[in-house]
């Protein structure tokens, strides 16, 4: 955190100086290590043993937070008796279909719960890869509101039970075994959670991509939820998993997606599967209950602020416009089509994928394949470059004169010479003013976008065709200051949404289903309440505002605007005990006041205002009336916090440790060695490093530096930061420097099954071999921000090509945090000789033909 | 200016005089003349730092123009005034001379850049869009109604505006165009 987000640890240290204990867990000790308490090294991709062992201390010491768990979590429902769990099927769940590659998630169901949907046998694995977790967003998938519960929590199938039966091996012996943290490093981290939490304490976990990035990345955060749900430490004043996301605006990008699998405000995109049309999109949210009971307003607002005059009853508001999904379209599937020939024109826009993302080779075949690219950034990156200048220009893989890819460069504006918001890492809307116009044909994306939508309207106006139909009832005529960019302010009016009035709407809940209201991002609504920009609002905030005697305000709610509804901490009903007091003096945040009537404290509560606590749902209520005044999480059908999912993910309800795709152990707790459902692209352009082999010995991970943006196309080109930090280098432990004989500042090869790479060997104790399983094993670590050129002033070879593409089944994001690789002294040969030295170690580790499926045994699949 | 008060003015002699050396006694007339670049400015608009997700605050200083400094906002509940090197550093990210302001061509099995317009880049983009949604267009996929096309794909970085995004998505979905993706997946 202190690297990547220097700033925002400012508020760590703070929180230090008035005696909070600081604990940093990584393979690395960084600047966040040295501003810590403690640092606890760990191996790479062994998260879910240290969270599991956190679990199975607080459940078998009995530490949780009973109260809080019993009313606010679904520890008490009652799972169905089919339901197996890992321990009793060697490391899956029940319902694994070895022909599908995946889950029939049936038995993980509630007792008594709809039976889940079956998709239709012949979509396969496809429909796995559109139905997944992330296509529930914010919302959670639908299950019964309750279920059978057991208070008690002593009922052998009530979650709280299933949960200690499944942690049970999760031991302190077991993280030594497996993460290589001693017993008494992982007693301290245990000790310091349970003291840390509960009613007048809590704990808050911070993670970024080093949690993400596995082919198990969703189950580590479900693994910090159940910890945290057991401790009480979720929708309370310093609790919560707090996920730092890396870009100014990644969060707005999931907000409002320019992802496959989601429309504005985590709306899913329809498949053609299921959604038909729009009865059956609904068909989940029918009769449901929590706020999602209310989606068509969400998605039928949304309809309206796209087509807008054609969008009708009578023609279910255009719904048949939006295109349908079959399977993955994320980027990785992307790069395959371009490679395959199926994709022929690419945006890229503000990004670098020929650095920035894994298995760089195969990104830049796809580039060599495409007819067109357009590329908009502020300098030339290598995305825009590799034709004149890739690598595989000097292995001989390609050549300039026979890769036929038209290039477009356009030259975009920066962030000082447009508006517009950024959503932060706090989901906090903040406005950028515009103070300068961009310099020669540097222009926003804003207008970009705009304007091709303009041209390509010209072109087909007259079209009888159906498919043009969506482009030519769009909504697309914006007010603009200079005749050509559209006001950013009226784009951001249509986002919040607007009223039959014409203005703009104040708050989600004013959103209807019959289409008299628009809406572009339901979310959103409110950030431009009464007409005016709320995100432009500047009002500085140093201190709790005090109002006789009580905190007014507890966060700055004057500066910016966060959704939903100018909340800060989320689901804070939970910061108050079932009757609606808080759950100590020391952790105020909202309560019920019962002389107004009216939760109130200092935030915007996450429930309804008037909802009392002894509220109970009549007989048949849906949406937010069939939830009672204990439900807190109030985004989930049954208002609970799940300990145990029992829908919504595709591999397991519960998290249990796999080891990385690539590792070199096998998996001490079951015969499943690594996440059987993880997604794979089983292809040339992509050979994987077997497990468990000599050839590739050492665990590499991969991270940023404060001095460095990404794949380094905001920062190679600036001198500043490219002084800061000129060169690539690979951290190693003088354990692994004098096994390798290297000395620090020589040049080092990385090599795995895609390539080999060189850098600077960084000798230093920050890395330290770790003994796991019996054995030692050495951890190298690499920043990734270098590129062999573009307009960067310093080069170096990217670290991202050393990584496979095999992804997290649930949001198909990439394992670049585990994975194996060796290590010599010296530079990388050159040219056809280090295709050479690449193909000689994968032989060595796999004597078959690449392209072949792999040829260890996998276990049962 | 009399002589013994030039000299008393120099900061060694000040320093001598028991002036706290790494303080005041250590600042000199030049030093005293000098305004910052900040106290210059037709314009102070406010902004956010566009690297990471933290959000700083950011105070953006133009003269004739030109952005002359950036700093970070002291009023921001985020920052309260920090920058880290990179948002330190944006000033440089927006006025280096590296900087490309000018679109570039490379056609097909093309060996070096060409410069094109602004207005004919947009149209050659807009038939090349018009012309491969046309080429792959499918309504059906396995007799399931799609109405898309799998022939143009997009990846966006995270630096993009919640704005851009929206037309971005809303552009994209209307042209059938689903293989929409950000560095939020990466
Ligand atoms: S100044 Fe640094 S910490 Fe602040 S937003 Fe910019 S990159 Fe992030």
């Amino acid at each position: 955190m202190a690297e990547c987000h220097p700033v925002a640890f400012q508020w760590v240290m703070e929180a230090r100086r008035r005696g909070t204990k600081v604990i940093h867990v990584d393979p690395r000790f960084t600047r966040t290590s040295a501003l810590a308490d403690r640092h606890v090294p760990i191996r790479a991709g062994a998260d879910i043993v240290f969270l599991g062992a956190l679990i199975h201390h607080v459940l078998s010491g009995g530490h949780d937070f009973r109260e809080y768990v019993v009313a606010y979590t679904n520890a008490a429902t009652i799972l169905r008796e089919d339901y197996a769990d890992t321990e009793d099927l060697d490391g899956l769940f029940s319902g694994w279909d070895p022909g599908e590659h995946g889950y029939d998630p049936k038995t993980w169901h509630y007792q008594g719960g709809p039976e889940t949907r079956r998709h239709p046998p012949e979509s396969g694995a496809r429909h796995a890869e559109v139905g997944g977790a992330h296509q529930y967003g914010s919302g959670g998938p639908v299950v019964h509101h309750h279920g059978e519960r057991d208070e008690t929590l002593e009922h052998p199938r009530c979650v709280y039970q299933v949960l200690k039966r499944h942690f049970a091996r999760y031991t302190p012996e077991l993280v030594e075994e497996v993460c290589g943290v001693p017993l008494e490093a992982f007693a301290e981290v245990a000790d310091a959670v349970v003291a840390n939490s509960r009613r007048d304490r809590t704990t808050a976990w911070v993670y970024s991509v080093g949690w993400t990035q596995h082919t198990v990345g969703v189950q580590y955060i479900r693994t910090a939820s159940i910890l945290q749900l057991l401790l009480g430490n979720m929708g309370r004043p310093g609790g919560g998993i707090l996920a730092l996301r890396g870009h100014a605006s990644i969060q707005g990008s999931t907000d409002i997606p320019t992802l496959f699998d989601l429309l504005p405000g985590y709306l899913p995109m329809p498949n053609a599967y299921d959604h038909g049309d729009i009865g059956s999109y609904l068909a989940d949210a029918a009769g449901t209950t929590g706020f999602w009971g209310n989606k068509r307003s969400y998605l039928v607002s949304l309809l309206k602020a796209w087509w807008g005059e054609a969008a009708r009853e009578d023609n279910e508001f255009c719904f048949e416009y939006l295109p349908r999904l079959t399977g993955d379209h994320g980027s990785y599937a992307t790069v395959m089509g371009q490679i395959d020939g199926t994709v022929k024109g690419y945006f890229v826009v503000g990004e670098n994928p020929a650095v920035g993302s894994s298995g760089g080779k195969a990104q830049r075949l796809g580039l060599a394949a495409l007819d067109w690219l357009v590329v908009r950034d502020m300098t030339l990156v290598e995305t825009a470059t590799f034709w004149k200048d890739g690598p595989e220009l000097e292995t001989g893989e390609l050549a300039t004169e026979s890769i036929g890819t038209e290039v477009f460069f356009l030259p975009a504006a920066s962030h000082v010479e447009k508006a517009g918001s950024f959503t932060n890492t706090q989901r906090l809307l903040q406005w950028r003013h515009k103070a300068l116009d961009p310099p020669g044909d540097c222009r926003s994306d804003l207008w970009f976008f705009h304007r091709l939508g303009l041209l390509v309207r010209d072109r087909l106006r007259g079209s009888t065709l159906q498919r043009d139909r969506p482009l030519l009832d769009l909504t697309w005529d914006y007010p603009s200051e200079d005749g050509e960019e559209p006001s950013p302010e009226a784009v951001l009016k249509e986002i919040n949404g607007t009223g039959p009035d014409g203005k703009a709407l104040s708050a989600y809940t004013e959103l209807q289903p019959d289409g008299s209201t628009s809406a572009g991002c339901w979310i959103y609504t409110g950030c431009y309440a009464g007409d005016s920009n709320r995100t432009a609002r500047r009002e500085p905030w140093r201190d709790p505002v005090v109002r006789d005697g009580e905190p007014a305000a507890m966060v700055a709610p004057d500066w910016g605007w966060a959704w939903p509804a100018n909340r800060r901490i989320l689901y804070n009903r939970a910061s108050a005990d079932p009757e609606g007091r808080p759950w100590s003096e020391r952790k105020r945040l909202i309560w019920w006041d019962a002389a107004s009537g009216t939760w109130s404290g200092g935030d915007v509560p996450d429930f309804e205002r008037r909802k009392p606590p002894d509220y109970t749902p009549a007989e048949g209520a849906t949406a937010q009336d069939a939830l009672s005044g204990v439900d807190p999480f109030i985004m989930q059908t049954d208002g609970k916090g799940w300990l145990f999912a029992p829908t919504g993910l595709v591999d397991g309800p519960l998290p249990a440790h796999y080891e990385p795709a690539e590792s070199p152990y096998p998996n001490p707790l079951y015969g499943q060695r690594a996440n059987p459902a993880r997604q794979r692209f089983e292809r040339p352009e992509n050979p994987a490093n077997p497990p468990e082999t000599p050839v590739y010995p050492y665990v590499l991970t991969t991270y940023r530096l404060t001095e460095h943006h990404t794949a380094g196309g905001m920062s190679r080109p600036l001198s500043y930061l490219s002084e800061l930090q000129p060169e690539p280098f690979a951290e190693i432990s003088p354990e692994l420097a004098a096994e390798a004989g290297v000395r620090n500042g020589e040049w080092v090869t990385v090599l795995t099954s895609r390539t080999a790479v060189e850098a600077r060997a960084l000798v230093t104790r920050r890395l330290r071999p770790l003994r796991v399983m019996g054995r030692v094993v050495h951890q190298v670590g690499m920043p990734y921000h270098w590129g062999w050129g573009g307009d960067g002033l310093v080069t170096g070879d990217a670290a991202n090509d050393l990584l496979p593409i095999v992804l997290d089944p649930n949001v198909h994001i990439q394992e670049s945090k585990a994975v194996t690789c060796a290590l010599f002294p010296g530079r990388r040969p050159r040219g056809a000789e280090l295709l050479d030295l690449v193909e000689r170690h994968r032989r060595a580790a796999a004597p078959a033909p690449i392209g072949d499926p792999p040829v260890w045994k996998e276990e049962r699949t | 200016m009399g002589v013994a008060k030039w000299i008393g003015a120099w900061p060694v002699v000040r320093q001598l005089a028991g002036e706290d050396p790494r303080r005041e006694g250590a600042r000199s007339r030049r030093t005293e003349e000098i305004r910052p670049r900040t106290g210059e400015a037709d314009e102070v608009v406010r902004s956010v730092c566009p690297y990471c997700a933290v959000g700083c605050g950011q105070l953006v200083y133009v003269k004739d123009g030109a952005v002359t400094q950036i700093e970070g906002d002291p009023d921001s509940p985020v920052s309260r005034g920090r920058l880290c090197p990179k948002g330190a550093a944006s000033k440089q990210l927006v006025t280096h001379p590296g900087r490309r302001t000018e679109v570039l061509y490379r056609r097909p099995y093309g060996t070096e850049w060409e410069r094109l317009g602004l207005d004919e880049a947009m149209d050659m983009i807009a038939d090349r869009v018009v012309r491969t949604r046309a080429e792959t267009w499918q309504d059906e996929d396995e007799g399931r109604k799609v109405r898309r096309t799998l022939g143009i794909a997009s990846l966006g970085g995270a630096t993009l505006d919640n704005e851009e995004n929206y037309l971005m998505k809303k552009f994209y979905s209307a042209a059938g165009i689903v293989q929409v993706e950000n560095q939020a997946r990466i």
